[in-house]
């Protein structure tokens, strides 16, 4: 049983199919990457995952269980978190409060405390400034607020929407890191990256999408040697 | 010190209309926060509130038919957003503003129908109707009640804004749908608790402001309701500190005016106020730079 098993699914947008039946699934404890360019329907995966967008057709399971169709807070007590492109921190709240708000469905205080002292130790930074609000840290401590905030859901499974768009490439490589820390912390990732060179080099396994279907499917060595792959979305230099 | 003797009624009254009109206006300000609607049904709901209080207290001791108000208002408040504005979340924004107009007519001719047009008078609420003397002002106890009840309960608003969970999942809210969706955060419920905040201030509001008049007609809301929203307009909509001094000025500024002689134009003040706002800085005092959500 894969913990996330995607059948068929498919969306649309105002009558445009921004997918067109894609499956694929990510095991326990792996790290999955989805590469493609703009606009392939890498987000709206993801946000169909989380129900933020209905799904015209096709089935979601998480864990052997059907989730196609339960309301998001339903999913996020399951543990499956996005991480959104962009960040999307909570400008007005505090540093200290958005990671609060990643907890927003628990109610274990104590637990609540230890996994803010957790996140502060992956993420000095965000100690240093918990009492900003977040609308006031760069762009690299925004996406660490992001991903903290995640984690604060204690997920199974974290999905990360392009968290190293628009970053500086020694800030990417923190980003990048982490996320083998969180790996290795027993955590589920489904990335969805741009860097696909970067991407594929940490995952286990990749997708390869483009306008709306899965084309290619491999090991992340095996898409990294890839002519084809090599040619799209790695340039030639690699 | 003639000058001050001369208008420390006015002062006063100003003071209290301004308290009256902070209580509706953070009504406005709170849901155009989280929905970017302009509740036009708000001043309505304000004077359904008087409604209700009239017609419970010929029914059942004061006692009783306060905490009534209260709660049937709350209710309406919480109605009215789950019939009018719910169906309408992805719907143009115009949309559900010409919902919120529909609704506003409704109660209007609702109270029209129950009351057959006539003004009915206000009960007495015995110690906020009783006179006081202060200085040279001869007044109502309620003018002095008023400011200091609703500075109190600015205050709790704001600190459950901030202290509290469903506070901050509020602000997390007004900025950001889809991310609040996204930490579980229930949408509606918060919407709901916007709206039954509102609804409830007003409710506190109505009994203050009917007080000082005869009685309550269907329209009775629309001048307060308006007056309410340009000061939430004036403070910044959206900033609840905002709107609550905006309406302090506001109703200290027509009453000043009213001293003064100029009895007429002391709404024609409010409204010119509003235009030369709109002009010179839409955003109010204190409201946000970017009014639209991304």
């Amino acid at each position: 049983m894969s913990m996330l098993e995607i059948k068929d699914l498919k969306v649309n947008y105002g009558g445009i199919e921004a997918l067109k039946g894609i499956s694929f699934q990510v095991e326990e404890e792996e790290i999955v990457t989805i590469i493609g360019a703009n606009g392939a329907g890498k987000s709206t995966t993801l946000r169909a995952i989380m129900e933020v967008v209905k799904p015209a057709g096709g089935s979601i399971s998480f864990q052997g269980e059907e989730i196609t169709g339960m309301n998001t807070q339903r999913i996020v007590e399951k543990g499956i978190v996005l991480v959104p492109e962009g960040r999307r921190v909570f400008p007005n709240l505090t540093v200290l409060e958005n990671l609060r708000i990643g907890a927003y469905l628990r109610g274990d205080k104590q637990g609540i405390e230890k996994d803010i002292q957790h996140v502060y130790s992956l993420f000095p930074r965000l100690q240093e400034r918990h009492w900003q609000h977040a609308g006031t840290l760069s762009g690299g401590e925004q996406q660490m607020l992001a991903v903290g905030r995640a984690l604060m859901a204690r997920p199974k499974l974290i999905m990360m929407d392009e968290p190293s768009l628009g970053l500086a490439p020694l800030v990417v490589k923190d980003i990048f890191a982490i996320i083998r820390r969180i790996h290795e912390e027993g955590v589920t990732v489904l990335l969805i990256e741009q860097n696909a060179n970067a991407a594929l080099k940490i995952a286990h396994r990749g997708y390869v999408m483009e306008t709306g279907r899965i084309t290619l499917t491999g090991t992340g060595t095996a898409l990294l040697n890839d002519e084809s792959v090599r040619e799209a979305y790695l340039g030639k230099a690699h | 010190m003639n000058f001050m003797q001369a208008n420390l009624p006015y002062l006063l009254a100003g003071i209290s209309v301004g308290g009256q009109y902070a209580l509706i206006a953070i009504g406005y300000t709170m849901v155009y926060g989280i929905l970017r609607l302009i509740n036009f049904a708000h001043g309505d709901v304000f004077m359904i509130a008087g409604l209700i209080m009239i017609y419970a207290a010929a029914a059942m001791p004061l006692y009783l038919a306060i905490p009534l108000v209260l709660i049937a208002t709350v209710v309406i408040g919480f109605l009215i957003e789950r019939v009018a504005y719910k169906p309408l979340r992805s719907a143009p924004r115009m949309s559900i503003m010409i919902s919120a107009i529909g609704v506003s007519y409704l109660l209007q001719n609702l109270a029209l129908y129950v009351t057959g047009g006539l003004s009915r008078m206000y009960p007495t609420i015995p110690f906020i109707s009783d006179s006081v003397t202060i200085g040279s002002a001869t007044t109502k106890m309620v003018t002095l009640i008023t400011p200091v009840l609703t500075l109190i309960l600015v205050v709790v608003l704001v600190l459950f804004i901030h202290k509290t969970k469903i506070g901050m999942a509020m602000r997390a809210v007004s900025k950001d749908f889809e991310t609040s969706q996204l930490m579980g955060i229930k949408i509606n419920s918060v919407i709901s608790a916007t709206f039954i905040i509102g609804s409830f201030l007003a409710a506190v509001g109505s009994m203050l402001y009917f007080t000082n008049y005869a009685g309550v007609t269907p329209t009775a809301g629309a001048m307060p309701g308006l007056k309410a929203f340009v000061a939430a307009v004036f403070g910044g909509i959206g900033s609840i500190p905002g709107a609550v001094i905006g309406a302090f000025i506001i109703g200290i500024c027509e009453n000043i005016i009213k001293g003064m002689g100029w009895t007429t134009f002391s709404d024609a003040f409010t409204f010119a106020l509003l235009i030369v706002i709109l002009i010179a800085k839409p955003t109010g005092l204190f409201g946000e730079k970017a009014t639209d959500k991304v």
